[in-house]
């Protein structure tokens, strides 16, 4: 707990190798959306949420919500690097028997919370957490983080509209707008306008910011965690892709892996020496 | 004559009884006066949850609360609760988390709401999870007892109540409810129906005449569809010879689906299902669709004296 910003953005270059590399091996997967994330989840992991990787299911832990399971990729390194799992571990990522299946699963990899793969899901189920903490009367957090492209489901603006009636101040949500889902540019597929406002309408406090500046996204976090009587909507700008020059903005690396030249090439850019 | 009463009443008063548990929760979708939830929320508001009009939010927040350790119990129209069916697929069964839905105003004894509420598929889409315990009791005692045995199960559940009421069967026979175990309400030799929901009424009708044209009919309250008491099926095949379902749901893949698909590999006997065969139904009385989806008492004596005309 508590890094320095210098520290997360080490331990994030850290785990985009991994994404890297942990899509390779499968040869599937899901790199963009997992390199846009990983900022975030490293300032949570690294530095807010009180977990405990040798006892995962300790009742009062925080929890995340990873409701976009496709980029499962950075959710099992920042899991590795957070001690939940071990470095081995990621090799069987989409490997028969392994801990990390192509979806983030709870019945499967310690310190994930929630079986995805399905979109539209988290943020209800983030709900659901957040009432079992208050009827349990403890200040636990839930964190929720979904896609862009993710809020299209319907299903989402239930929650939207359930969690500022329940005044849910314990429920805290990341939109990663990577700006690209699996077909194309969001706004080629269905274009959403003002993000951030329709959050405001639903009665959520909400801040934009930089998803890739760390600084940003601790204070962020310092802000989420300062408003407690509603729930909180943090849009975090971020780049699909980011980190690795020829996937940045490209909607072909929604899913799809590197080859081996390509691992190369985003090897080196993350400052890996060949 | 029995005392009549109508399934959700016995929903609605278990989740009463069964909130001496501070786990228990209730979860609802702005229909908790119709299935019969609201004793509890008029009681135990703090742990009553409105979802408002969204059932697919209020499965996925009964999952977030079952993953903190509480017991939610759901309701919502049957016909409703599939609209999450995705949820309830990939949210609760799946990770395995005990969720309790119950679906109220099943089948097309729902009545003059017409077709848009009359569920004709829930025990067939909800029996093809794995993990889901799928239920459907015929009285509102064996629905109460049945609710009240959910908690320890530890596993997602759907039941589906009916709107009307029927005649209570189980009345003294309270110690004889068990999820999973099929009763025999009425022995018999010649032919065993095996009924669910509002049919084991009707079923009890058709026994009663049958045996006055000397035909011995067994009559089986089947309330657990999921896990079938397989035993209770194998012994009366083997006994009987002849089996026929009776359910207020498609012929399609319910009840007699899950029969047809257990006696296929253990002892394939003459077989006949009453139930609704393949089509909607329409705004009429209980009696009038049961009338005309041909699942009355006479409707199964007809099914059962064809049975046995095939059995010699």
């Amino acid at each position: 707990m508590s890094k320095s910003i210098a520290e997360l953005e080490e331990m994030a270059r850290k785990c985009r190798i991994e994404i890297c590399k942990m899509t390779h091996r499968a040869q599937a997967g899901h790199p963009g959306g997992s390199l846009s994330e990983i900022d975030i989840l490293c300032a949570l992991y690294g530095n807010r949420l009180n977990v405990r990787p040798d006892e995962p299911k300790w009742e009062d832990r925080d929890r995340f919500i990873l409701s976009k399971g496709h980029a499962s990729p950075g959710m099992y390194a920042v899991l590795a690097e957070a001690g939940f799992i071990s470095n081995d571990d990621l090799k069987s990522y989409r490997v028969k028997g392994g801990v990390c299946q192509g979806h983030v699963d709870m019945k499967w990899c310690p310190g994930v919370d929630f079986s995805a793969g399905s979109l539209g899901m988290g943020l209800s189920f983030g709900m659901g957490n957040a009432i079992a903490a208050k009827l349990d009367g403890s200040n636990r957090t839930i964190f929720v983080m979904v896609g862009d492209g993710e809020i299209q489901e319907g299903s989402v603006w239930e929650a939207a509209m359930a969690a500022t009636h329940h005044e849910l101040g314990n429920l805290k949500l990341f939109i990663d707008c990577n700006r690209i889902q699996n077909d194309d540019f969001c706004e080629n597929q269905m274009r959403m306008f003002d993000i951030p406002g329709k959050w405001a309408s639903f009665g959520w406090a909400v801040k934009e910011i930089d998803g890739h500046n760390m600084e940003e996204i601790v204070s962020a976090i310092d802000w989420m965690d300062s408003i407690t009587d509603k729930p909180v909507v943090v849009v975090a700008n971020t780049v699909k892709g980011k980190g690795v020059s020829f996937m940045e903005n490209n909607p072909g690396f929604h899913g799809a892996a590197p080859n081996d030249e390509q691992l190369a090439q985003a090897l080196s850019e993350l400052g890996v020496s060949a | 004559m029995s005392r009549m009463a109508a399934t959700r009443d016995g929903y609605g008063e278990a989740l009463l009884e069964l909130a001496e548990n501070p786990k228990v929760v209730v979860l609802e979708a702005d229909l908790g006066k119709s299935t019969k939830s609201l004793h509890f929320r008029k009681k135990y508001p703090e742990r009553t949850v409105s979802c408002g009009i969204g059932e697919q939010n209020m499965l996925l927040v009964g999952a977030g609360l079952a993953a903190s350790g509480y017991i939610p119990f759901a309701s919502t129209f049957a016909i409703f609760t599939e609209r999450a069916f995705e949820q309830m697929r990939n949210g609760i069964a799946r990770p395995n988390l005990p969720v309790h839905l119950c679906g109220s105003h099943g089948g097309t004894h729902t009545g003059t709401d017409g077709s848009s509420a009359q569920s004709i598929e829930d025990l067939a889409i909800y029996r093809a999870l794995p993990n889901v315990i799928v239920m459907h009791p015929c009285d509102d005692t064996s629905t109460k007892i049945l609710t009240k045995q959910l908690p320890e199960s530890g596993k997602p559940s759907y039941m589906r109540t009916a709107r009307n009421k029927t005649p209570v069967l189980y009345d003294g026979r309270e110690n004889e409810i068990k999820i999973g175990r099929g009763v025999v309400l009425k022995d018999g030799d010649d032919v065993a129906i095996i009924a669910c929901g509002v049919l084991v009424h009707e079923a009890m009708i058709a026994a009663e005449e049958l045996s006055k044209n000397g035909m011995s009919v067994a009559v089986i309250d089947m309330h657990t569809i999921k896990p079938l008491d397989t035993d209770l099926i194998d012994k009366y095949s083997s006994k009987c010879g002849a089996i026929l379902t009776a359910e207020d749901h498609s012929i399609i893949g319910g009840l007699g689906g899950a029969v047809a698909e257990h006696i296929v590999s253990t002892n394939p006997v003459p077989m006949e299902r009453i139930g609704v065969k393949d089509r909607f139904g329409e705004s009429a009385s209980s009696e009038e669709m049961l009338e005309m989806m041909e699942l009355k008492s006479h409707h199964i004596c007809k099914a059962a004296q064809k049975l046995v005309a095939r059995k010699s």
